[in-house]
């Protein structure tokens, strides 16, 4: 499988049309025509290049995984203390979902000490099954007893899909579990699907953004997927159907070469991912001195104040301040973004609010695009105005 | 006390284009860069050495550009830079990419400690560091904000996890994922980049590699595929107000009141 170069049929010309054919700069010519390793295999030269120049040579088709052998969409449930992080239970909600499909059972797998009242938690919200690796042993999150728990649960459940949140713990737990199954995982799904052969489609920014991709794993099992906080919504509690199936480590799955020596809770810093209001600024404020007109503004209306990673690099604001992909998804019930623009890399991070209002001059911002409300003027011009009127009492 | 830190070169704008006819990226006058993760990852590592002596070593895959961004760590402070080249591991996905940086990990020899950046900014899966650690045989940890202590046999760190600080001791070899901000960077130094050149960085390409399964790279050792790419999807229902400051003001003032935040 892969592209194949005919350099008979390649002269000057077609080899000058090839090197600014490849979007990824892969393609050099100098008499002869190469290929290096930017090459993303996206095939544009084979496609749309001189006819025979470079063709894409397929292979037999690799053994077939047997996807009969994998049921059910699990999902792992993150506990700190005896309590289920929410993002877990967004992903019950949408493992729901996706069983459905193809008619699996929901799963759910806990890793820790003493995470008996998760469990039950875990089957209020509607999980046939939660299996439960219960040690004092794993009371502390270690990366490889974690993992081998994971991997005993895999070994003997078979589930074909696996979600996990991406937390810290998450991120660095699930890609750990992945490469030892030899899976497939993808980080930071914003939309996922079932497909009736139960391969799970998979859909996250890519290129910073600027276009979803759609992933699949056509040909191995199980699958791997992790999702943010705030992007789907937890079910409803409903009648507890399901049961908790006790699982047990062997001796050997608890050694370990990290020693947890201490565990301290962070300040509680008031988190932008759970504020209900939300006010976003970015580049569109021209200098450090004008957040105080915005901080105002979010004051009024009760909001929190957030920012795009630019704000963040000028060191305007706090790094846990900062929307989008490299910064945190948010879900409040309204936000207000001013002076942004709205590449996608931000939009990212909060285009699943319940409302959106922008404010940018420019027309043809893209935050136009995910906005309910766009105010196409100056945040200069509209926000002093508001504040004045509010100060005046018009609209108490 | 060896250390091996893992660079990227990326895209030196995370808004990169793309044609919306053609679906061609537009690249024009998008120069590359090293990873800006990485600076972290490299700054602790010239820490460790600074402290306990040793070697620190880079390494990345991409294309030969790539040497740039691995002179730059050598101008930093790195020893030596290693680049693996090649078009056969093209079309990897993170899985068979973290298999190929793992099989030159192995190839440049002893190791304490491999450190990489948190995540990258064209990937941002933050994946290929705890993949790789799983494929070397050792235990990783990820986000880590500060290193507490260093000896010959392991190393002492605290890492964010979302709620709370955790602090581990580690038992050499492992790996390290280190979070933004845990560290001043430094700069290039001039002088180095006087004295060193493009000797000190060593490219590979595949057939370098002793022990490398080709059935677990590129697109044949990739477990995930790329189905389809589209556009993000836009909203449906949407209002745009176009109009004189006092009419955007007024109209704003009711939305906002409507929803009861005024």
């Amino acid at each position: 499988m892969g592209l194949k170069i005919h350099q008979e049929k390649i002269d000057a010309a077609a080899g000058e049309q090839l090197v600014s054919l490849c979007p990824f700069g892969a393609i050099s010519y100098d008499g002869t025509l190469s290929i290096n390793s930017s090459c993303r295999l996206c095939k544009m030269c084979a496609r749309e290049g001189p006819a025979g120049a470079i063709t894409w040579e397929e292979e037999g088709p690799a053994a077939e995984c047997d996807k009969a052998a994998w049921r059910g969409v699990a999902v792992f449930a993150e506990q700190r203390w005896g309590k289920v992080h929410p993002v877990s239970l967004e992903l019950v909600g949408k493992a729901q979902q996706l069983a459905a499909v193809t008619g699996h059972p929901v799963y759910a797998l806990l890793i820790g000490s003493q995470v008996r009242p998760a469990a039950r938690e875990l089957l209020e919200y509607g999980v046939d099954k939660v299996f439960v690796y219960d040690d004092p042993r794993l009371s502390d999150f270690l990366i490889g007893p974690y993992a081998n728990a994971f991997t005993d649960f895999i070994t003997h459940v078979h589930p074909s899909s696996i979600l996990v949140g991406a937390t810290s713990l998450g991120r660095s737990l699930a890609p750990k579990v992945a490469a030892r199954m030899r899976a497939g995982l993808t980080a930071d799904c914003t939309m996922l699907e079932m497909k009736e052969n139960t391969d799970l489609v998979q859909i996250r920014p890519a290129f910073g953004g600027n276009i979803m991709a759609q992933i699949v794993t056509p040909n191995a099992r199980p699958q791997f997927c992790t999702v943010r906080y705030k992007i789907f919504s937890a079910p409803q509690r409903t009648e507890v159907k399901g049961e908790v199936v006790e699982m047990q480590l062997e001796e050997a799955g608890f050694a370990s070469r990290t020693e947890v020596l201490n565990v301290l809770r962070k300040p509680s810093n008031k988190d932008i991912s759970d504020a209900e209001i939300i006010v976003a600024v970015g580049r569109g404020l021209k200098s450090r001195d004008d957040l105080e007109l915005i901080r105002a503004f979010a004051e009024q209306i009760g909001a929190q104040l957030a920012c795009t990673r630019p704000l963040i690099e000028a060191g305007w604001f706090d790094p846990r301040q900062q929307i989008g992909l490299s910064g945190r998804t948010v879900k409040p019930k309204v936000i207000v973004t001013v002076g942004i623009s709205g590449a996608v890399q931000f939009t990212a991070g909060m285009n699943s609010s319940d409302l959106i209002i922008a404010i940018n001059t420019d027309r043809s911002a893209p935050i136009f695009d995910v906005a309910h409300y766009g105010f196409v003027g100056d945040l200069y011009e509209i926000l002093p105005r508001l504040l004045e009127r509010i100060k005046e009492g018009i609209y108490v | 006390m060896d250390i091996i830190v893992c660079v990227k070169q990326v895209p030196g704008t995370s808004q990169v284009e793309i044609d919306p006819v053609t679906g061609v990226l537009k690249r024009d006058g998008v120069a590359s860069k090293l990873n800006p993760y990485d600076l972290f990852a490299l700054e602790a590592a010239f820490r460790i050495q600074e402290q306990a002596g040793g070697t620190v070593r880079t390494l990345s895959m991409g294309p030969d550009q790539a040497i740039s961004s691995l002179l730059e760590t050598v101008y930093m402070g790195a020893g030596s830079g290693v680049l693996l080249s090649d078009r056969r591991f093209a079309g990897s996905d993170v899985h068979a990419t973290s298999y190929v940086i793992q099989s030159v990990v192995r190839q440049m020899g002893h190791f304490d400690l491999v450190i990489c950046g948190k995540q990258t900014t064209d990937g941002d899966t933050a994946q290929v560091g705890p993949e790789m650690a799983e494929m070397l045989g050792i235990e990783h940890a990820a986000n880590v904000l500060s290193i507490d202590e260093v000896d010959e046999a392991g190393i002492t760190v605290t890492l964010n996890l979302d709620d709370v600080l955790q602090t581990q001791r580690m038992a050499f070899p492992c790996l390290i994922t280190i979070e933004k901000d845990a560290n001043t960077p430094r700069l290039p130094s001039y002088r180095r980049m006087k004295e060193r050149g493009k000797d000190m960085i060593t490219v590979y390409s595949a057939g370098d590699l002793d022990a490398v399964d080709e059935s677990r790279c590129g697109l044949k050792g990739s477990p995930t595929q790329v189905e389809r790419i589209f556009p993000p999807e836009k909203n449906r229902d949407k209002e745009l107000l176009e109009g004189t400051p006092q009419e955007l003001q007024a109209a704003l003032a009711a939305l906002l009141r409507s929803r009861k935040l005024i």
